[in-house]
């Protein structure tokens, strides 16, 4: 999606970065360096701009797969353990209804930097935020080769996950471009 | 009102006239001239808005009862709703805490006016309820700022502060009314997912003024500090227009469900946006296309294509009173109430059907009408015992109108399957909702 027609004031926005006085207000924001935010700054951008050095293949997160997220994803991936709704990560067909359950990765997932982003930020649930980037990698490796998007030994760094070609790339419609 | 319009007023005709079907009468009967009711309908067992007046009390004589006869309890520091309203609760979808995302609905039903009590109000939260202590809180302001900043809470609050009234809403509110059948099943489960409260908190712009705008910023990330670190994308247009840090909710400190201490507001858009817990905003140039922007609240269109960053709650209203699990008991005067509200703006009309939309009449809309929030709307109704299929709907300042259900289909289409009652199978659903009154006064889900 592009967002450079995106209409935006620059007007308001010539005003909000002329304004060097702020007399108004209290003024308690502390001055912080970027490396001290570094922890914290984990967003990632679909271009791959922000993912971290590492690397990772689908066999070592296979195993990392069968540790620590099987017990909920189930053993192959497709979800389906009693009593808990964790969303399959393996496989889907053709979209055939407008149900969200039509949703997975490999029908539905624009981007493949996304998926590091939310397993490093979210997963395991229980853990979330305790994966090296070296296992996350691994498991998305483990995740995009189960479902056919990317050879079975390919690694997966920062320079290749932004590659990956997530075949609903271009499925999506915004729905009010006037707000953006 | 001068005391001139109340004398008209006393003048006019002391019976309400029927402005449409099936017995729905003028919403003027209804501001401030209850009196009318008594004598309304000349004949008929009609004497009251609940039911007939001619029947003695049955616990008549009237006498004191133990607790006129004692004194009460002491105050408590905090004060709950009495033991007798133990009903009137949120119901839960994940009470045990599996590993999955966590649904508190509001009782509509159950409730009434324009604002959600703080222990009502919806939640959604998908990685359990942070225990966050304000102390060590921090909020940092980066990216394509030209002074990245962090605030401590202490900072926050001395801040020049807002404060306005906002409905909140979840995309997967009132997504069960995709079913291709009417599933059955009360207001909590079928709208509960949206409330309306009064929030005070800091507006982001002012704390934008702060760090500088570095001009190729069009969005800005948020980002909570609950465990899955929800993040979504917002247009800066929002930060720079309504988008605020909210501190309070109803008067007190937000309540930790929803996202305590700080949390974005952005008024009449997506719930899942205002992120909760919020510690991170950070400008960038385009989106971040996180996990629940992509994915999650991503709406599949009947053409196999998807809408991304809806944002906006679209013009909605429904009945609350009556609605399924309120039985009418005996044929006479009801007032038809309900929510009405818009993420573009007020509500400016609710038209009442009480005949599956054959007929409407306009409702009577509770003042202050505010921008995006919830609006009260009130309709007298004689039933007479027959038959009735009640609907509302709404319009907005804007000029938006509430679609109809198959105007809705028509574009946005209709599961294949009957979901699970409490399932989101789909998002942003505003149609119309139909309750029909059976003779014994029970009141259902249909399509109408």
């Amino acid at each position: 999606m592009s967002t450079r027609s995106m209409v935006i004031s620059t007007v308001s926005l010539a005003l909000f970065t002329a304004s060097a006085a702020f007399a108004e207000a209290p003024n308690l924001g502390k001055p912080v360096d970027p490396a001290d935010i570094a922890a914290w700054d984990i967003s990632i951008q679909p271009d791959g701009t922000g993912l971290p050095p590492g690397a990772g293949t689908s066999a070592n997160g296979a195993r990392i797969y069968a540790e620590k997220c099987s017990q909920c994803h189930g053993p192959d991936g497709k979800g389906g353990v009693a009593g808990v709704t964790a969303a399959p990560l393996i496989g889907g067909g053709p979209i055939t209804d407008i149900s969200a359950a039509m949703k997975t990765i490999a029908n539905f997932w624009p981007y493949a930097p996304t998926l590091f982003d939310y397993i490093r930020r979210a997963m395991p649930w229980q853990q979330p935020m305790t994966l090296a980037n070296d296992e996350v990698y691994a498991l998305t490796a483990y995740i995009l080769v189960q479902n056919k998007l990317i050879g079975e030994n390919d690694t997966i760094n920062a320079q290749t996950l932004p590659k990956v070609e997530m075949p609903n790339r271009d499925g999506f419609i915004v729905r009010f471009p006037d707000a953006m | 009102m001068s005391i001139s319009d109340l004398r008209r007023r006393r003048t006019r005709s002391a019976a309400p006239q029927a402005v449409g079907g099936n017995g729905l009468l003028d919403r003027r009967a209804l501001l401030g001239r209850g009196v009318v009711f008594a004598g309304a309908m000349g004949t008929g067992a009609v004497g009251s808005l609940t039911g007939a007046a001619a029947e003695p009390l049955r616990d008549a004589p009237l006498t004191d009862a133990p607790w006129s006869q004692e004194p009460g309890a002491t105050i408590g520091p905090y004060e709950r709703p009495s033991r007798f309203e133990k009903d009137v609760v949120r119901t839960l979808s994940n009470p045990s805490g599996q590993p999955s995302a966590s649904v508190a609905r509001t009782p509509h039903h159950l409730v009434n006016g324009a604002i959600t009590p703080n222990g009502l109000h919806f939640v959604v939260v998908y990685g359990g309820v942070p225990d966050i202590d304000p102390g060590k809180h921090r909020l940092v302001v980066h990216g394509l700022v030209k002074r990245p900043l962090v605030f401590t809470l202490e900072a926050l609050t001395r801040y020049p502060m807002v404060t306005r009234v906002t409905f909140l809403e979840c995309g997967g509110n009132s997504a069960q009314l995709f079913s291709p059948q009417p599933l059955q099943a009360n207001l909590q489960v079928l709208h509960g997912m949206a409330s309306c409260a009064e929030w005070t908190g800091v507006k982001l712009s002012t704390l934008l003024e702060e760090t500088g705008i570095d001009p190729k910023a069009r969005w800005f990330i948020a980002e909570g500090a609950d465990a899955p670190h929800l993040t979504r994308s917002v247009p800066l247009k929002k930060a720079l227009d309504d988008a605020m840090i909210a501190l309070y909710q109803n008067g007190e400190r937000l309540m930790p469900a929803n996202g305590y201490p700080i949390r974005l507001l952005l008024p009449g858009y997506e719930g899942n946006m205002n992120v909760k817990y919020l510690r991170r905003i950070k400008l960038v140039e385009e989106p971040a296309m996180s996990f629940w922007e992509s994915k999650t609240y991503a709406q599949i269109l009947p053409n196999g294509k998807a809408y991304q960053f809806y944002l906006l709650q679209e013009v909605k209203s429904f009945i609350t009173q009556p609605s399924p699990g309120l039985t009418l008991k005996e044929p006479g005067l009801y007032e038809i109430s309900g929510i009405a509200y818009s993420g573009a703006g007020r509500i400016s009309k609710v038209m009442v059907s009480a005949d599956g939309g054959r007929s409407w009449a306009e409702a009577a809309l509770q003042e202050p009408v505010l921008s995006k929030a919830f609006a009260r709307f009130r309709m007298p109704w004689r039933w007479d015992g027959g038959a009735a299929i009640l609907q509302s709907r709404a319009w907005d300042e804007a000029g938006n109108v509430q679609p109809t259900r198959s105007e809705f289909v028509a574009k946005r289409g209709e599961l294949k399957a009957v979901p699970p009652v409490a399932a989101f199978p789909n998002q942003h659903f505003n149609a119309i909702t139909s309750w029909a009154v059976d003779s014994a006064g029970a009141v259902k889900h249909v399509y109408a």
